[in-house]
């Protein structure tokens, strides 16, 4: 039962055929099962889940579900506030603490009746592309435990791939959900900038972050989509507008028909850096689309090259103030300081923010902090937001052209453990992909292409679209995953190796 | 002291670290500061062509959509209990957070 979509099991429930208790306690057992080997969850909530299931349930025998998801559950991404539950991002400062509140994507998740199994692992305040970074130590890859599961969002992605939830949250701010996505062969989606709220959700680059659906398939993205987007007063970059039909556009892209769309395959996104197996199962992905109808050409983003730099100013100049709150004195650690009576506030600040903070979250601050320093400001921060600029004006130029945009969400498949933990800037490059859609705030997805000959690991294919048109990206993420299952006779998790069970 | 750019590496010393960690709030000892401050310098000269890439004319982006100043109805909501506000303080006293001396002795 476990290795089902959410959908599946959505329709499962509706027609009597299992429990949401079943479901949950399937999972919950799967989790006690492979989780010593996988470390997808930083916090297993049991009985809250049977709780949040016997309610759904209750409501199903009623005739009166909350949502077509109601009673299929899911794990959440340790970033996101859980009234009750503990939320660490990843990262010791935080370690302990209960929040007060939910966030809007969590009250949304209650009331629509899914049981929340527990909260991921993460690099810590998610920064990072491997889940290496979380003080909670790393999250393995299902395909090959040697292997990082993508970051930040690596437990999220390790969880669904695991089949120890059918659904997860994740969040994306330079590829965070689409990353672990490609490398363990699952699906990940960044809604449109504004298009879920953020709040609850605790900030690393305010204008970067997104919340999105981490899961099996497009149809099961789609439909959890409809359930945590839209807007929220709370949220005061959250876009007033309804959302487009995603589910309607995942349906309707599965019958795998793409006649009259246009697909543009960006130039920058290829050659140099990517793995051979990479680019081969993404060109055949391609094809696959011509032979469904698409019109595709190649465009050219001339400033996505610039994309890297921009992004690492931007992003830990916006850290470097967020992680500001963490001052040990309302919430969270307190340290202090060794050797000295009747330490200062400012002193006990900075010995817990020694203690407290990881390396690349101090390598970020740091960086953040000099390019907001005075003299080096226009330099850095005013430079970076005029190519910011440059990047939205190639991608207006290239849906000027097409529809949605292609490339490979992730330039290899997944590194080992330990590999590029103390090479930052070799770590960094892992998100040159995915990064512009965060810059210019366009929705992405990114879907399974298939394994890389060489290393037998996941790829992933992803869509880009212009904003607010999520819907788009949906179609075609359907249709590219209808046409490669039927090539492969099965979805690509078929192939997931058995999973050791500790 | 301009960020340096193009054949130039962006070098960022001890020194420097030391500082900015100071302006951040975090202690950073030797051991740190040794193995953060090469690091740093490598991030640096990585980002340093940016400076290049603009001209002067290009408006700065600092949202992707753009935004516009959101007002809500001056109404009551339901809001955190001061204990639910505390329940997570290191410390508190008298139903408030409990800090540590915010000046110095010469203040």
């Amino acid at each position: 039962m476990i290795t089902r979509t959410a959908a599946d099991l959505a329709d499962a429930l509706a027609a009597g055929e299992t429990t949401s208790v079943d479901l949950t306690r399937a999972h919950l057992d799967r989790i006690a099962e492979v989780d010593g080997g996988i470390h997808a969850f930083l916090h297993v909530d049991e009985e809250g889940a049977l709780a949040q299931a016997a309610e759904s349930d209750a409501r199903r025998a009623a005739g009166e579900p909350a949502s077509p998801l109601d009673g299929v559950p899911i794990a959440v991404k340790d970033v996101l506030a859980t009234r009750g539950l503990p939320t660490t991002c990843g990262s010791k400062i935080l370690e302990g603490w209960i929040p007060p509140y939910d966030a809007t994507v969590i009250e949304r998740l209650r009331a629509a009746g899914l049981p929340i199994l527990g909260k991921t692992n993460m690099d810590e305040f998610a920064m990072g592309s491997s889940t290496e970074h979380s003080a909670y130590g790393p999250t393995h890859n299902p395909w090959d435990p040697e292997r990082i599961p993508g970051g930040s969002g690596g437990g999220s992605a390790a969880a669904v791939a695991a089949f120890e939830a059918p659904l997860a949250l994740g969040t994306d701010t330079g590829g965070s959900i689409r990353q672990p996505g490609a490398v363990t062969g699952t699906v990940g989606v960044k809604p449109t900038y504004g298009g879920i709220s953020r709040y609850g959700l605790v900030a690393m680059a305010n204008s970067l972050d997104q919340v999105g659906p981490v899961t099996r398939s497009v149809l099961d993205s789609a439909l959890l989509h409809e359930v945590i987007g839209g807007h929220d007063p709370r949220d005061s970059t959250s876009i007033d507008q309804p959302l487009p039909g995603l589910v309607d556009a995942a349906r309707r892209g599965a019958s795998g028909d793409l006649t009259g769309v246009r697909i543009g395959v960006v130039k920058e996104l290829s050659g140099e850096g990517y793995q051979a197996g990479v680019q081969q199962r993404f060109d055949e992905a391609v094809q696959l689309l011509v032979g469904a109808g698409a019109e595709v050409v190649e465009v050219s983003c001339p400033h996505f090259v610039h994309a890297l730099a921009a992004y690492y100013l931007i992003m830990p100049i916006e850290a470097s103030s967020n992680l500001a709150r963490f001052d040990a004195m309302r919430y969270g650690l307190r340290v202090a300081p060794a050797g000295i009576d009747d330490p200062s506030a400012e002193q006990v600040m900075r010995a817990t923010r020694e203690a407290g903070f990881g390396d690349e979250v101090k390598r970020r601050i740091i960086i953040g902090t000099y390019a907001l320093s005075s003299g080096y400001y226009d330099a850095y921060y005013g430079q970076a937001q005029k190519v910011r600029t440059l990047i939205s004006r190639d991608f207006e130029a290239a849906f000027a052209q097409v529809d949605v945009l292609a490339s490979p969400t992730s330039p290899t498949t997944a590194f080992k453990i330990g590999e590029k933990l103390d090479d930052p800037l070799a770590m960094y490059l892992n998100d040159v992909a995915t990064i512009p859609a965060n810059l210019a705030g366009v929705p992405g997805i990114s879907v399974p292409a298939g394994l890389a000959p060489e290393d037998g690991l996941p790829v992933g294919l992803q869509f880009l679209a212009p904003a607010l048109a999520d819907d788009r990206v949906y179609r075609v993420g359907a249709a590219a995953e209808a046409l490669l299952e039927k090539q492969w006779g099965a979805p690509l998790l078929d192939r997931l190796p058995e999973v050791a069970t500790k | 002291m301009p960020p340096t750019t193009g054949s130039g590496r962006a070098e960022i010393t001890r020194d420097e670290v030391r500082h900015l960690a100071d302006l951040a709030r975090i202690d950073l000892d030797d051991a740190e500061l040794d193995h953060l401050a090469p690091q740093l310098s490598v991030i640096l000269d990585s980002v340093a062509s940016i400076a290049e890439v603009a001209a002067d004319e290009i408006p700065p982006t600092s949202h992707a959509i753009t935004l516009t100043n959101v007002f809500r109805d001056d109404v009551v909501v339901p809001s955190l209990t001061a204990e639910e506000a505390l329940r997570g303080a290191p410390a508190q006293e008298q139903q408030r957070f409990e800090v540590p001396r915010i000046l110095g002795d010469e203040q």
